[in-house]
């Protein structure tokens, strides 16, 4: 059974052999079809139109089978390998262990934002960034530029005591614990991470910084606490609900997923830490 | 962290950040689900060099080619097209910066180009 580990407690071995796997998946090719699959749905999803990975209901559901697919092919590549998350409301500095070389690597240079060390930096050749919105072929970051601050605990508690799931109108306009978790309200979680990582992680095509992943699993983790918390608390919206996912509806681009499948994450993986 | 605070931290002018938090407002509570078509009187179109861009925005020809989800308005960046959305409060977020929103097109548009640090755009490809 895969088992989810916070990245600060992974040993040296545990993270070469996820580094490695996802250079081997870059270099293959199919790191980038992820990274495709994101902006496509970025650019997509709207507030009054359909929406699916973002900004909408489905944004937990969708993200959880996203990751299970990236999860299973760097597993397909080294069976040891499971995504660590990042708890930022804990390791919330650069100098974070997550972002030494033998890790991540660090921020971007000042000029372009270029990161220049660890297994993603340009000089290594290994980390061209193809799918891009702009004309650099590096990844990049500003960790924490313009002294933005990670969200804290007692923010991120502040939301799991939300009680209902979501509501109308299922957008980035909706109260409940999706929308504040995802960020578009109130204390601003999900979202601002993005930010706070800045270059690539700000902009649509954010699988593009590793990462991505590790935050996102964080996210993933943090609505199984939720769901821990409010056992009497299901996804909503249940049905007849237009442009956005309703609890047996099947989400693109997979067309055979649907948040009802993805409530139980322990079918696919359980975390180092009981909810 | 409100809204104001994290404009402030992206460094929008004053004058600029004041002026988004009255449209902000303005639009958000009478029609909190429109986001493309719904608002009449729309944005004001703008022509600026900001960091040395030209930076131009306006209502956009025919709904473009993703059907009007960008508020019905576009924006150019020395002349590429820089996706934008209008979030249902009336803010807006770029390709570019796109989860940190801000209450006008001008605001995204220079913040799209200080992120850009002088490199171009590139054409939108969706699949």
């Amino acid at each position: 059974m895969t088992v989810r580990k916070n990245q600060a407690q992974l040993t040296a071995t545990e993270k070469k052999r996820f580094i490695d796997a996802l250079l081997e998946l870059k270099r293959s090719g199919r790191y980038d079809t992820f990274v495709s699959t994101h902006n496509d749905f970025i650019m997509a999803d709207t507030d009054s139109g359909d929406r699916v990975g973002h900004r909408s209901p489905s944004f937990l559901p969708w993200h959880r089978r996203f990751l299970l697919q990236f999860e299973q092919a760097l597993q397909a590549i080294d069976p040891s390998v499971t995504l660590p998350y990042w708890d930022w409301t804990v390791d919330r500095t650069p100098r974070a262990s997550l972002w030494a070389p033998d890790f991540l690597g660090g921020s971007g240079r000042s000029r372009d934002g270029r990161v220049m060390d660890g297994p993603f930096a340009a000089s290594g050749g290994r980390w061209a960034v193809t799918v891009r919105v702009d004309g650099r072929d590096y990844l990049r970051r500003a960790l924490g530029a313009n002294g933005r601050q990670l969200p804290t605990r007692a923010e991120v508690d502040s939301v799991l005591a939300i009680e209902t799931y979501d509501m109308a109108p299922w957008n980035s306009a909706s109260d409940g614990f999706r929308n504040h978790l995802e960020g578009w309200r109130g204390a601003n979680l999900h979202n601002r991470v993005h930010v706070w990582v800045g270059g690539h992680m700000a902009a649509g095509a954010s699988p593009n910084d590793p990462v991505f992943w590790l935050h996102h699993a964080f996210i993933d983790k943090l609505w199984a606490d939720w769901q821990a918390r409010h056992p009497r608390s299901g996804y909503l919206p249940a049905a007849g609900t237009p442009n956005v996912v309703d609890l047996t509806d099947t989400m693109r681009p997979w067309n055979d997923v649907t948040p009802a499948d993805m409530l139980d994450h322990t079918r696919h993986y359980t975390y180092d830490t009981a909810a | 962290m409100s809204r104001i605070t994290r404009r402030q931290a992206l460094g929008v002018t004053a004058g600029a950040a004041l002026g988004l938090t009255a449209a902000g407002r303005a639009t958000a509570a009478p029609e909190p689900a429109a986001g493309s078509s719904a608002h009449p009187t729309g944005p004001a179109p703008f022509e600026e060099i900001f960091m040395g861009r030209r930076i131009k925005g306006g209502p956009s020809r025919g709904g473009g080619h993703h059907g009007g989800h960008h508020g019905g308005y576009s924006i150019r960046i020395d002349g590429g097209e820089l996706h934008v959305m209008r979030n249902a409060d009336g803010t807006w977020i770029s390709v570019i910066t796109h989860y940190e929103p801000v209450a006008t097109p001008l605001a995204v548009a220079r913040a799209a180009v200080r992120e850009l640090q002088g490199a171009p755009l590139v054409p939108l490809t969706s699949s």
